[in-house]
Formats: C-alpha cells, sequence, structure tokens
C-alpha cells in the first residue's frame, strides 16, 4: 500500500513536469512558423543604444527601418518569378564552388507547422525537376523536429559523410546553430542557409524574405488606415521570446504608439484555435474590439467565428495568406489584409546550389520580395488555389511545377 | 448563475448525492467557484449577462467534459496521461477525413468513437493485464499518438471540418435571452446525468472500492482488471466527445488538445478527488473544471497575461494534493506517513 502510494506520488510529480513540457510544446512548434528563433543579443547588441524604442531587447530601430524601406524597392529579376528576384543584391563570385559533383543535402529544423509543411512539398517539386534535368542527384534531407541538438548532429553528419556537394540549412535557432553552419562552411563545401539567421556569414548566401519588422508592420499600417481614430485593436500573438515574431509586434508597437488606436492588449494564444476563441469572446465581453492584429494567421479564423458568435460586426483584421483565412475574408467581405512571409522562399536554395555549382553569382544576402495580398488581388490567388487545402499557403509559388497541383493537395 | 444552470441535475437526479459531496471534502471546490464567479462579476458585470455565460459554458464544455472521463480513471487508482494527445489526434483525423465533404460527418464520428474504444481498450489492457503503471502506459500512448500523427499528416494537420460537424461544438438553438442555447451545453448535461448515473450504479461503488483498496475489492470478487479497463474506455471516449466539441467550437489548428491531459488532471484534483482512487465525487471533479476555466477567464478580465496559466496550474495541482492529503490523514491515522509525504514529493 505505501509503496502505491508512494509511487502514485512519484507520478503525480512526473506528471507534473511532463504536462509543463507539454504545455511549453507550442513554443517550439507553433512559432517558429516562418520565424527565426533565438534572440541574439551578441550581434544585435551594438547596434542597440542608437535608439531607445517600444521593447528595446526584440527592437532595433536600424533593422526596422530598412526593412520598412525594402518593402519599396523594386527587386531585381522577374516578377513572375519572385523566388528569384532579389532586393538590393550585392553578388558574390561562386568560381571556386563551381563542380560536376551533384549530391545536395538538406538540413531541415521541422516539418511541425502547415507552413513549413507547404514550403517542404515546393523544395521536393523543385528537386524532382532538377533531378529529372540531371542537375542534381541525390537530395539528402535530415528533419531535426525543432531540436537543436538533433541539428548540430545532423549538420555534422553531412559533413561526415563528406561526399555533399551542397550544404542546406533552414537552422531550427539561431545562436545555437551557429557553431554548427561554421562547421559546415570550414569543410569547404558550399553553404546555403535560408529562412532563419545565424551570427555568421560564413555561408555563400543566406536566403529569406525581407523579415519580420515588415510584416508586422504591413499589418498594422492596414488597421490604422482603416480604422477610424480612437478605434480599439486587439493584438493576439503566437508566444514571447521568439525573435521574428517579437519583431513584428515589436513593428507594430512602433506603428500604433503614432496612431490613434488604442491597443485592448496582446495575448498569447499558442496558435491554437480555441484558446483564441475564448480570448477574443471574452474581449467582446468586454467592451467593442474593432481591430485584430496577429503576427501569424493559425487560427485566423477561430477569431472571426468569435466575433460571428457573438452576433458582433466584423473588426477589421490582418491574417496571413493561409488560405482558411483568405477563404472567410472573402465570404464575409470583411475589411482584410493578408501579410505575408513569402513560402516560395523554400525553392530558392535548391536553384542557388545549382547556380553555384555552375560558378554563376548568388546574392550574398538574398532578400526575397515580401508583399502582402490586399483586397485587390486576394481573389486572384483564391483562383489559383482554388483546389488547395484550407491549411496551404496563398505565396506559395509552385504553380509551374510539375508536380501542381495534385502534390500540394496530397498531403 | 452557473452552478444553478447545473444544479437541476443533481437536484432531481442525485439529490442524496449533495450531502456526500459536501460531507467528502469536495465542498471546498463549489465555495471556490462561487468565489471565482463573484470576482469575476465585480470586475466585469458585463459577464453575468446570459449571452456572456452561455458562452463561457460552451467554451468550459469539453473541459468538464474531460475531467468526467479522467475521474472515472483517477478515482479507480490509475492516471490517463494519453487523454490530450487523443484529442488532437481525434480532431486532426477528423479533418483529414471528412475533408469538407457533409456526407462524410456521421461515419466519421462513429469511426472516431471507434479509435477511442481502442485507445482506451489498450490502455487498460496494458494497464491490467500487463501490469504497466498506467503513467508509464498513458504516457507512451501520448507520445505514441503525438507522434503518429505527425507521421500521418507530415507534420501538420491536413483537411477541413464539415459544417455539420462543427454544430454540437458551436452551434445551438437560437433563443431570447440567453441569445443561444449551445449544444453543448445539453451534450454536457447528458453525459453528466450518466455519469452520475453510473457511479450510483453497482459498476460504480465497484470502480471506487477498486480505486480505495485493489486487494479487498480483489478479495470481494471484483474482476479489477475489467473494472479498471472500462474506466480507460470511459476515459477516452470522453477524450472523444471533447475532441468532437473542440474541433466544432474552434477548428482545426495544429496545436488542438496540447496540454490538455494536464488541465483536466488539474480540474480533477482541484474537484477534490484524491490521486491514487477511492474518494471523490464526479460532480465535483466537473465542477473543477469549470472553477478552473472560470480562474483564467478572471485572470483574462484581470489583465494577466496567460502564460500565467501552466504556473497556475501547477500551483493548484500541489495545493490541491496537498490539501487532500491533509484531509484524509485525519480520519484515517494509519496512512499519515504515506500521505503526507505526498505534497513533498509532489
Amino acid at each position: 500500500m505505501r509503496t502505491t502510494r508512494a509511487l502514485l506520488a512519484a507520478a503525480a510529480a512526473a506528471a507534473l513536469m511532463l504536462a509543463a513540457c507539454t504545455t511549453d510544446e507550442p513554443a517550439d512548434t507553433a512559432a517558429p512558423d516562418e520565424s527565426a528563433a533565438a534572440e541574439d543579443p551578441g550581434a544585435e547588441g551594438e547596434e542597440e543604444p542608437e535608439q531607445e524604442t517600444a521593447d528595446g531587447e526584440f527592437f532595433v530601430r536600424a533593422d526596422f527601418e530598412r526593412q520598412l524601406a525594402q518593402r519599396d524597392v523594386e527587386p531585381e529579376g522577374d516578377p513572375a518569378t519572385p523566388w528569384l528576384q532579389a532586393i538590393e543584391p550585392e553578388y558574390v563570385d561562386t568560381a571556386e564552388f563551381a563542380q560536376d559533383g551533384n549530391t545536395l543535402c538538406f538540413s531541415n529544423a521541422s516539418v511541425s507547422n502547415p507552413w513549413r509543411v507547404t514550403g517542404w512539398i515546393t523544395m521536393q517539386q523543385q528537386v524532382e525537376v532538377l533531378q529529372q534535368q540531371g542537375l542534381i542527384g541525390e537530395f539528402r534531407v535530415s528533419d531535426a523536429a525543432d531540436d537543436d541538438n538533433q541539428q548540430i548532429s545532423d549538420i555534422q553528419a553531412f559533413i561526415d559523410a563528406g561526399d555533399c556537394n551542397a550544404i542546406i540549412i533552414s537552422p531550427s535557432t539561431t545562436a545555437t546553430l551557429t557553431p554548427a553552419v561554421e562547421a559546415a562552411c570550414a569543410s569547404g563545401v558550399p553553404v546555403i542557409v535560408f529562412d532563419r539567421g545565424v551570427n555568421t556569414d560564413c555561408m555563400v548566401t543566406f536566403i529569406h524574405p525581407i523579415g519580420g519588422y515588415a510584416y508586422g508592420a504591413d499589418a498594422a499600417e492596414f488597421l490604422v488606415e482603416n480604422l477610424e481614430p480612437g478605434s480599439t485593436v486587439l493584438a493576439l500573438r503566437i508566444l514571447p521570446g521568439v525573435d521574428v515574431l517579437e519583431n513584428r509586434w515589436a513593428a507594430a508597437q512602433e506603428i500604433f504608439a503614432d496612431s490613434e488606436l488604442e491597443v485592448l492588449g496582446d495575448e498569447f494564444t499558442g496558435g491554437d484555435g480555441a484558446e483564441i476563441k475564448n480570448i477574443v469572446t471574452q474581449y467582446l465581453q468586454r467592451g467593442e474590439v474593432d481591430g485584430i492584429w496577429m503576427d501569424a494567421g493559425d487560427g485566423a479564423v477561430a477569431a472571426i467565428e468569435a466575433f460571428e458568435d457573438t452576433g458582433n460586426d466584423y473588426p477589421v483584421m490582418a491574417g496571413e495568406d493561409e488560405l482558411s483565412f483568405m477563404r472567410k475574408w472573402q465570404e464575409t467581405g470583411m475589411t482584410a489584409i493578408a501579410p505575408v512571409y513569402s513560402n516560395f522562399q523554400w525553392r530558392t536554395p535548391i536553384l542557388a546550389a545549382t547556380m553555384i555549382w555552375a560558378g554563376e553569382q548568388v546574392p550574398s544576402e538574398w532578400v526575397l520580395p515580401q508583399d502582402p495580398i490586399t483586397e485587390a488581388d486576394r481573389d486572384d490567388f483564391l483562383e489559383r488555389n482554388a483546389d488547395m487545402p484550407a491549411l496551404h499557403y496563398a505565396k506559395f509559388g509552385g504553380e509551374d511545377l510539375p508536380g501542381f497541383p495534385a502534390a500540394w493537395q496530397d498531403r | 448563475m452557473t452552478v444553478t444552470t447545473s444544479q437541476p441535475t443533481r437536484r432531481q437526479s442525485a439529490g442524496d448525492l449533495l450531502g456526500r459531496l459536501f460531507g467528502g471534502g469536495s465542498g471546498t471546490v463549489f465555495a471556490l467557484l462561487i468565489v471565482v464567479f463573484a470576482w469575476i462579476f465585480i470586475v466585469n458585470p458585463s459577464f453575468a449577462e446570459p449571452p456572456s455565460l452561455m458562452a463561457f459554458l460552451k467554451q468550459a464544455a469539453p473541459l468538464m467534459i474531460l475531467a468526467i472521463g479522467q475521474y472515472f480513471v483517477i478515482v479507480s487508482g490509475e492516471f490517463d496521461l494519453s487523454v490530450g494527445s487523443l484529442v488532437g489526434a481525434q480532431v486532426v483525423i477528423a479533418a483529414a477525413l471528412i475533408d469538407g465533404e457533409e456526407g462524410r460527418t456521421v461515419p466519421v464520428i462513429l469511426l472516431m468513437l471507434g479509435f477511442g474504444i481502442l485507445v482506451g481498450l489498450v490502455n487498460g489492457l496494458i494497464t491490467t493485464l500487463l501490469k504497466v503503471q498506467s503513467f508509464i502506459t498513458t504516457l507512451g500512448m501520448m507520445l505514441v499518438l503525438y507522434g503518429a500523427i505527425r507521421l500521418w499528416t507530415g507534420g501538420a494537420p491536413t483537411g477541413a471540418l464539415s459544417e455539420a460537424f462543427r454544430q454540437p461544438g458551436r452551434g445551438g438553438i437560437d433563443m431570447a435571452v440567453v441569445r443561444q442555447l449551445p449544444w453543448a451545453l445539453m451534450i454536457l448535461a447528458g453525459i453528466v446525468i450518466v455519469a452520475v448515473a453510473v457511479m450510483r450504479s453497482s459498476y460504480g461503488r465497484t470502480l471506487m472500492a477498486t480505486g480505495d483498496n485493489e486487494r479487498a475489492a480483489a478479495f470481494a470478487g471484483v474482476r479489477v482488471w475489467r473494472v479498471r479497463t472500462l474506466a480507460f474506455i470511459a476515459s477516452s471516449v470522453m477524450a472523444t466527445l471533447a475532441a468532437i466539441l473542440i474541433g466544432g467550437y474552434a477548428g482545426v489548428t495544429a496545436q488542438v488538445g496540447q496540454g490538455l491531459e494536464f488541465t483536466a488532471i488539474t480540474a480533477v484534483v482541484l474537484g477534490g478527488v484524491v490521486l491514487g482512487g477511492g474518494k471523490g465525487s464526479v460532480v465535483a471533479a466537473m465542477a473543477g473544471a469549470l472553477t478552473l476555466e472560470a480562474l483564467f477567464v478572471l485572470f483574462n478580465q484581470l489583465s494577466l497575461p496567460s502564460t500565467i496559466r501552466p504556473a497556475v496550474q501547477g500551483v493548484i495541482i500541489i495545493a490541491a494534493v496537498a490539501y487532500a492529503a491533509r484531509e484524509r490523514a485525519r480520519p484515517r491515522h494509519h496512512q499519515e506517513v504515506p500521505s503526507q509525504q505526498q505534497p513533498n514529493e509532489a
């Protein structure tokens, strides 16, 4: 009897710890969405003292202003293939990496959210095309499932194998993965980093869309323009402490501070639809909510439904280019915008690898365009993605690949 | 307000239960519930309006149902950590299989119930026949479900739920005063009636006896393995019903269900049900769930960050177990030593 009780007590203790782990889970899976993780005080610290603002830790004014300015820069390249466009590129010579070998290795952080799943399919389709053309031989992939340690050993395994002709890395977190990326560079193969960044410039090219500040600003500016002064805005965020999500919110705070909108609150939802619906419902019980700002579109529809179910008018809303939100937007005719964190960036690293092997120049920092979807082009994007599932992203940029549409439908 | 809406069931179907409730130390949770509600009404009087309360109950119903399921398992002396993952798995399965087709709603719901029963059966049989601690069994099941679903869907959920599937969790009967009488509330009421009836039946008494003293129950002729396996099945079926309501309430997202096992266990413990089994009432467990949800509403109304919740849940579970251990230690002196260890180790 006594042992049973002791065991049960131990079990309760363990349950506690364990459940604490599970509740933490969204921190790793949800938010990294598109975004980078892990702040990096080291690299950004020097710029910080320049100007103190809203939320010092996650706000670097120089980056904020650069990203906002980049939105208006006409990217170089053909607008029909945005994944090959680049904003203000500085090209580097890659002649030293020119070679006939064509084994491509890819260390993926995870496929733990719909945004990454969509991009991953696009990437595989792009690889298939190039394999048929004989430009890529073997495509080796490891998935770290959001585990930094796993990804470090994945990268080391590629280095040790010694037969990767290029290594593509989508880092799980910034600071922790930096040494692993440096080790890959030191092994002499060309390294390509995309999506989230690392604190080194040893890679041949770093591919990413404009960034979190631009995303947050697109959303916030839309609310400011479309709401009467004095209106109320509720901010829904996935979780704290992830730098690109924090950058989105920091940019929004900056813009709301200069407006006459009243921010009712910013709530962490873990990206869980039920949680979002609860929180929005409770705010509606407290008073009027005129606008919704979100740092990522996961669960945007649940927020809209909270207005429907409580009999309130639709808010002015910033969601994301996820189809469930865009379809709801079209259906209801509400005033909304879909900020985009360009999903088509998943094609770019593959193409960059073949360019590097051919000795062609690539931008050292390859900044891809990141244009929000507005009411003007919404219907066009919905039509193009008419047969796609709800958790697909409109700007996935794979319509011209031979696997379209079946590969993205059947997931 | 809420207390009175759920009380008629209790009064009609189980009048004498009330006495047992308050006599057994579970009364605390009702007192707490009243305090939390009073506080919410003071902070935000508009919450007391019937439509707001209905919206609250609609949102709280899934957790109450989960708490009822968890109650069956805990009172029999076991744990079920797999319910959160099961809720997530069921919603994802529903979205993938229905894929927006209205006609598939009913077959898929039946399939989900079948899957729920299967999971409960496996949990139960492994725990009882293979003598694996339920903590380990259901922990394993939690990870298996979590991983299998991601493997199956390629990482993130796909498909879409049908309108019909979403009705139980989202819809209701439109009417004056309350704006909408949610289906979820009626489903909950039905489940509560059944649960109370079950606990008053011979099975319920056997279950309680098994949790209190497994060997004594076995000597008295109880087939312990069968009783406990049924409790696990009940828990998984409740998780399935909760999944239908949660999926209906908010649709499908990748994070659905995460951490719910912990919330459900917290709710049950808050309801005064003793970890280790043998003590506590199902209505109190449900009240525990309602109190927990009300507490979260209160935090929101007080503008506390929602990240505070896990910490609060942790404190509640320790405090409630410690409190229950003290209560228990008094009348039963022979258990004093082990039961006082509980708070320390937890």
